[in-house]
């Protein structure tokens, strides 16, 4: 059969070509949509956007100088109340003490006195826990590769190179904390 | 592929293509198996359903992939995340409804397929191993097929596994342990859905293994045709691609479009309504009924209801079933004809298409309850089934006087369209291919 | 051989005696005694939508009724943005029921109000608890109903399903069912009902059910002004139920329409392609 081809090449682009390149246009479309249901189904679904909605937190129990632990979307987050001397410790930091300057302000939240701290409870190296110390100004230490951070999760130094980051969260009142979303 | 006339070979043009060529030939392989394999010029539409069975394995294998991402093959957990995949996995409806869908029109491919080589003598010497690794092929096929039907959990999936593993009880002895062994415990139950879910993702894989071989068996005896007469000159063939490539492509875009119609508008219509409800060790359903493609094989099971000398019914009737599948494998032996087509055997031809309709008969009584005149009427049809198997094939050998057979594909291919065209000869040959379709 | 051509005879006769008493219809009794009636839904046919304001009539049937025994554990609150309804209203209505959460720190299980992300609680904490309040029969669960009842078509219907799409048995069957007990609630002369149990014709599984006529004219308002009949409610319940065991059907259709058309296209092409190539085989 390889001699019945010969005539074709002399031939000006025609209908015969046209259809050609529209059918394989039409399988590469074809194999790009069938494609995309087997990437999509892998992205959060349903159930898992739905429990990811904001939480609220109930911090009547929480004294200054203590922390807790709490979980959005499958992750921990510190939830701190910092004393008097801690603030004022992590105040006293300035923009040499550590690796990413962040002003204190921004760091901290409350509805009648600012004395809360909540960021993410990952450390930014590679995503352990870090422990909660108070050999002020430290607050935290990860004890995976050794990242300290501030009273207020500033990275002070470490292989972590940036802050512990704050989760969106907003207080509803002088006891509730919403964490996932700054809309009250 | 060394008997065959080639069309061309591989020939490496550019410097990596050459570079490969010396080290991992794969490029050549390929060549030479899709590209350059000469193909007879007479294939009908009949010959697509292989190609199309490659495709669809595929699919089962990539929408059971994603599926099993969000499975869970716990008792507890089992039901209630396929309603998870059906009601929150993003498009996992539609990939639930593939993968479910998929395993019967792999079925109704695979019947076609081998209806198709029943009638083209496809299973004659020299491609009895090709033939029997189809049937080990179809055996996997039916055992992924049953595992997956159990996952979703449902009461048919219980019910079900319940009555498939139940056959094993009826070999005396062996029976009980060998049924304790695959349950993993006295009855269905959570042991046995694992297990079933490790082996349904491991088969398709050794299914896909099986097909490599048996596509390999293929391309070293080369494909029959519809006149059963070997490729002799290299007018009888043509390239694989483009020809045997764009005609597969167009019957496999006809075959999604039956496809896509039962997944988006009539997704259940071959399941059980009773799968919807979770299963439940202590009600069973009315009538346990196998998936439709399971339902010949079922009648069959249900036909035995003597007992002969020491064997029980039930006993005989796992034999039957098991016997149903496995005079296949035998089936290159049984036929004593030295002609390979159907085209050209008058009677075979008959018989044949009596087979096929005792095979749908047989499967409509298998959901019929087995009780009064269908037990009757399957006991009929099974004799038919191994009749023609067994009495029919090897007899007819003998006693049938063939219609004479071309010397060529090309003279057949000739005198079909000189026929048609009045005595002109040059004529295309895509109007050429014989009309019979199995 | 000799018992076996024996026993084949035995079974032709048996057989051809079975066949006449079938024929006599003395022959296993089959159920349900009538046919469901089959009626013109929204959401059947290729293009077929549920019909929100059916749909939330339907809910507020199940809420106000059928919740009293029956309940609805696979949906979610969430889902049933799909009946219409405000992120508000969603909110408000998963408040409405306890949800049983924890261990708290105190390794207590609480009770909370829902949150849209919950799933419908049922009457009974569990199965047994159903079964035991109501006389020793299952009120089986509304999420998946729909789809889980279907009286079988029989030959050559169901062949002819396949071409005019029908899949609409579940809501026929269960439209059938809540319609179908006699206005007198007895039972057809000559025909025996166990105890505790109510004639139906249209019940699948035998001649008469646990469940007595759920609905009544007026035994809910429906906001929307609609009529309270028992034809009514049925088939917006009925619908409801469609709906919670089916929520992604108008996504399917849809879709659905898009890749038919694809395909006729790409068929389409494929074979003038073909025949392009099939042209080049001469002789």
């Amino acid at each position: 059969m390889s001699d019945t081809t010969t005539t074709e090449h002399e031939e000006l682009p025609t209908r015969r070509d046209f259809i050609y390149v529209a059918t394989g246009m039409l399988g590469v479309i074809g194999a790009a949509s069938v494609a995309w249901p087997f990437i999509d189904q892998m992205r959060p679904d349903a159930a898992v956007l739905a429990a990811g909605q904001p939480i609220d937190v109930n911090l009547e129990a929480v004294e200054p100088g203590q922390a807790i632990t709490v979980t959005w979307r499958g992750k921990p987050y510190f939830v701190r109340r910092l004393t008097e001397d801690e603030i004022a410790a992590a105040d006293a930091l300035g923009e040499g003490d550590m690796k990413e300057f962040a002003p204190i302000d921004t760091r901290l939240g409350g509805e009648e006195v600012k004395d809360w701290v909540i960021v993410s409870a990952n450390c930014t190296h590679l995503g352990c826990v870090p422990k909660v110390v108070d050999t002020k100004p430290e607050g935290w230490y990860c004890p995976c590769h050794g990242s300290v951070f501030d009273m207020t999760g500033r990275i002070l130094r470490g292989p972590a190179a940036t802050n512990l980051p704050l989760p969106p969260y907003v207080f509803t009142s002088a006891t509730n904390l919403v964490i996932g979303t700054d809309q009250a | 592929m060394s008997t065959i006339e080639h069309h061309g070979t591989y020939q490496p043009t550019t410097g990596l293509g050459k570079w490969m060529d010396a080290r991992l030939p794969l490029p050549r392989l390929m060549y030479d198996s899709f590209v350059a394999y000469p193909v007879p010029r007479n294939l009908n539409y009949a010959y697509t359903f292989g190609g199309m069975l490659s495709i669809m394995l595929v699919l089962q294998i990539l929408t059971g992939v994603v599926l099993a991402m969000h499975y869970n093959g716990s008792t507890a957990g089992a039901f209630t995340s396929v309603e998870h995949i059906m009601r929150d996995v993003n498009n996992g409806w539609l990939l639930r409804y593939m993968h479910a869908n998929g395993a019967s029109f792999f079925f109704a491919a695979v019947f076609l397929h081998i209806f198709r080589g029943m009638y083209y003598g496809s299973y004659k010497e020299p491609r009895e191993l090709l033939w029997i690794l189809g049937c080990i092929i179809f055996l996997l096929m039916m055992a992924t097929a049953f595992m997956g039907y159990v996952l979703p959990w449902g009461q048919m999936s219980f019910w079900g596994a319940t009555v498939i593993t139940g056959f094993f009880t009826a070999f005396p002895v062996v029976g009980e342990p060998i049924q304790q062994l695959l349950l993993g415990g006295f009855a269905v139950d959570n042991p046995t859905l694992n297990r079933f879910f490790s082996l349904h993702y491991l088969l398709p894989f050794m299914i896909a293994g099986v097909v490599v071989l048996h596509v390999w068996a293929l391309h070293v005896t080369g494909q029959t045709n519809p006149t059963g007469v070997e490729i002799k000159s290299k007018t009888d063939s043509v390239p694989f691609t483009p020809f045997a490539t764009i005609k597969d492509a167009f019957a496999l875009i006809v075959f999604f479009l039956f496809f896509a119609y039962f997944v988006f508008y009539m997704p259940n219509f071959l399941g059980h309504a009773d799968n919807y409800i979770e299963a439940n060790s202590l009600v069973t359903p009315a009538y346990i009924v196998p998936e439709w493609y399971f339902l010949p094989f079922y009648a069959i099971l249900r036909a035995v209801t003597f007992d002969i000398g020491p064997l029980t019914s039930k006993l005989l009737g796992v034999l039957a079933m098991f016997g149903s599948i496995a005079v296949l494998f035998v089936m290159p032996w049984l036929d004593t004809s030295k002609v390979r087509s159907a085209v050209y055997r008058p009677w075979y031809k008959v018989f044949f298409w009596i087979f096929v309709v005792n095979a749908i008969f047989l499967g409509w009584l298998g959901a019929k309850p087995a009780e009064g005149i269908y037990t009757f009427l399957a006991q009929i049809s099974t004799l038919y089934y191994f009749g023609f198997f067994l009495v029919i094939l090897p007899l007819l050998g003998l006693i049938e006087t063939p219609r004479r057979v071309p010397n060529s594909i090309t003279e057949a291919v000739l005198a079909k369209s000189s026929k048609k065209n009045g005595g002109v000869t040059q004529v295309s040959g895509a109007t050429a291919s014989p009309d019979n379709k199995a | 051989m000799k018992t076996m051509f024996a026993k084949i005879s035995a079974i032709v006769v048996a057989a051809t005696l079975g066949l006449s008493v079938a024929a006599t219809g003395a022959f296993a009794a089959e159920y349900p005694i009538k046919k469901p009636r089959e009626q013109d839904w929204s959401f059947a046919g290729p293009f077929g939508t549920y019909d929100k304001g059916q749909l939330q009539r339907g809910f507020k049937v199940y809420r106000e009724v059928c919740a009293a025994c029956h309940s609805m554990n696979r949906v979610a609150f969430r889902s049933l943005e799909d009946l219409g309804y405000s992120e508000g209203q969603i909110k408000t209505i998963a408040s409405e029921y306890d949800i049983t959460d924890g261990p708290n720190a105190d390794g207590e299980m609480f009770t909370r109000p829902g949150t849209p992300a919950d799933y419908f609680t049922g009457p009974y904490p569990n199965r047994e608890a159903s079964i035991a309040a109501n006389g020793g029969a299952y009120p089986p669960d509304f999420s998946l109903l729909a789809k889980a009842r279907a009286v079988e078509r029989g030959f050559p219907t169901f062949v002819f399903d396949v071409f005019t799409q029908y899949a609409e048995n579940g809501p026929d069957y269960i439209y059938s069912l809540l319609t179908g007990y006699p206005e007198d609630g007895e039972a057809p002369e000559g025909v025996e009902v166990p105890e505790g149990t109510h004639y139906n014709p249209y019940f699948i599984a035998g001649k008469s059910l646990a469940m007595a006529p759920p609905l009544s004219e007026d035994i809910i308002s429906y906001d929307d002004g609609t009529p309270a009949t028992v034809e009514q409610m049925s088939k917006d319940v009925t619908a409801f139920m469609m709906w919670a065991a089916e929520p992604k059907m108008e996504e399917r259709k849809s879709l659905g329409f898009k890749v038919i058309i694809f395909l006729l296209i790409f068929a389409v092409f494929l074979y003038l392609t073909k025949k392009q190539i099939y042209a080049k085989l001469e002789h």
